[in-house]
């Protein structure tokens, strides 16, 4: 297998390069360390560049008005678009667009009209209700959320709980069991309007990522049209599992890019800072610490690529996305503990991305499944049968 | 779980006060002398003596308050985001003095 970039792939990751450096990181110099958003005027500012570049809209499908960017390219581009401060969650803040919520893609045409083209234009934003307090891991076993069927409408009672955005969400895909008996094939996914009498975000549920939080919501007999099932009543489950799926691989490459990135800082800093009368760069112990970097880096990024690269062949990736996340994930968090101890006490300190870094990267060990959940899914595949 | 109302009892807005503040960072409230919150702000990493350097702009710029609240928070952002959205939900809209964050999509939220 070829990882060798294109020279169209080459010359599309050296302009997103320096986009980011040039555009994105200067921007961040005056706002606040923990920031996830722009001023509008800049925002808009940005996005005319992604625009002119022929990228905006990356990951929604060319049939739906995004820019024909195939997924290795893609992946190649989100390495790319991470490398600042609050890019692991806000990659280049939103300038690049973004595929909003993949399941919506299997909607029909009436909930496209409603749903999928209005959030494609930016005007309706939407959320993704899976997880509950009882557990995110085995949602299949854990969701308690209930939706009766009443004439034509279904009445959803539970609660959600780690739901990021929707409290500014205009509707939200949300799962429901439908039929108790049957585990997972019991669970129906709704659309549900933010504005839905009986719907309502609690709380704002606060984690180690202070620019972006989770919220927790309560369904008290909301009332949902069954127009609003997306895909098939208890059949919900296999839309939910499918974009966890594709959506590890630009997980995977969010976190190469602020990996590699605190590998560049480290590398840079210890070649100028001096310690008992020479370059940290000299030291071994140093030294070993930025090779282990280069090791975890290259092993993500060769999983994460290859994940891709069968994606865009169309062949089975679940085993192999499981894999560049946990690989992504768990390397990166290592290389950014790894740049803290290079930079001593600057490294945790908010003069420097690394702590804020540290903070969100702790999180992709548990968001879009734990890594033990991705270990499950490859067992699975390498026992070929479900082993639960 | 801390309660999502910043509940605390006020405190005088005098420069005494505010100089025994700690520098640390998070989220304060200002109020009139009737307890009406005028403005909530925050104090982040680029602030210089975190909530006592932030309170004392606030000190300096006049505009009415005479009362202060603080909580310290490293997740002084979404802090902030959470106190503005129990504002809007208790009172309909904004403080006067948060009149800029209209500016941006802020959330809804209904606390129990
Ligand atoms: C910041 C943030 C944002 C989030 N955003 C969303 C969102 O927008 N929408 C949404 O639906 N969810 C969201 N989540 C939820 C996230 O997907 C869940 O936290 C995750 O799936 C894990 O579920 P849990 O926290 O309930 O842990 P549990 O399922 O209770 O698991 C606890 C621990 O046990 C481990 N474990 C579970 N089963 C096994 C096993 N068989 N063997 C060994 N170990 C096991 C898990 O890996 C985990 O480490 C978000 C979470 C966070 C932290």
């Amino acid at each position: 297998m070829d990882f060798e970039m294109t020279a169209e792939q080459a010359l599309i990751v050296d302009q997103v390069r320096r986009f980011v450096r040039e555009e994105v990181v200067p921007l961040e110099a005056k706002l606040d360390p923990d920031a996830s958003r722009l001023e509008p005027e800049d925002q808009a500012r940005l996005v005319s560049i992604t625009r002119a570049m022929g990228l905006y809209g990356l990951g929604i499908p060319p049939e739906f008005g995004g820019p024909d960017v195939d997924i290795v390219t893609q992946t190649l581009i989100a390495i790319e678009t991470s490398q600042h401060r609050a890019g692991l969650y806000s990659p280049c803040f939103g300038a690049f667009g973004g595929a909003g919520l993949a399941q919506l893609y299997e909607a029909n045409d009436d909930q496209k009209e409603r749903y999928l083209f209005p959030m494609l234009r930016g005007e309706k934003h939407g959320f993704f209700g899976l997880t509950e307090p009882s557990g995110g891991s085995d949602p299949a076993r854990a969701i308690r959320t209930q939706a009766v069927r009443d004439g034509d409408d279904w009445v959803i009672n539970g609660a959600k709980i780690f739901i990021s955005g929707a409290d500014g969400a205009d509707f939200g895909i949300v799962f429901a069991r439908t039929d108790a008996s049957k585990g997972r094939g019991g669970v129906t996914c709704f659309i549900v309007d933010a504005d839905t009498p009986g719907f309502y975000v609690r709380r704002v549920v606060h984690t180690l990522r202070s620019g972006h939080y989770g919220t927790e919501l309560q369904f008290e007999d909301a009332r949902v049209p069954h127009a609003n099932v997306l895909g098939e009543v208890n059949r919900g489950f296999a839309i939910a599992n499918d974009r966890l799926t594709r959506q590890r691989i630009p997980y995977a490459a969010g976190c190469i890019g602020v990996a590699i990135a605190a590998q560049r800082m480290s590398i840079d800093y210890a070649k100028q800072r001096e310690t008992f009368g020479a370059m940290l760069s000299t030291r071994q112990a140093i030294q070993w610490m930025v090779v282990d970097n280069e090791i975890d880096i290259q092993t993500a990024r060769w999983a994460t690529l290859a994940a891709a690269c069968k994606a865009a062949r169309g062949e089975p990736f679940r085993t192999e996305a499981a894999m560049a996340k946990l690989l992504a994930s768990e390397g990166a968090s290592r290389v950014v503990d790894r740049a803290i101890q290079i930079h001593g006490g600057y490294g945790v300190t908010k003069d420097f991305p690394f702590e804020r870094w540290y903070r969100e990267m702790r999180i992709r060990r548990i968001g879009e499944g734990p890594s033990e959940v991705q270990r499950i899914v490859m067992a699975r595949d390498l026992f070929d049968q479900a082993l639960y | 779980m801390a309660g999502v109302r910043l509940d605390k009892p006020w405190r005088a807005l005098t420069a005494a006060n505010v100089a025994g503040l700690a520098g640390e960072l998070g989220v304060y409230q200002l109020a009139d002398g009737e307890g009406t919150v005028i403005r909530i702000g925050y104090a982040g990493g680029r602030s210089l003596f975190g909530l006592r350097s932030e309170l004392q702009a606030a000190l300096a710029a006049g505009g009415g308050a005479s009362q202060f609240r603080t909580e310290v928070t490293a997740g002084y952002m979404s802090r902030y985001d959470e106190l503005l959205m129990v504002h809007v939900a208790d009172f309909g809209s904004l403080p006067e003095g948060n009149a800029d964050d209209a500016r941006r999509r802020l959330g809804r939220l209904t606390p129990g």
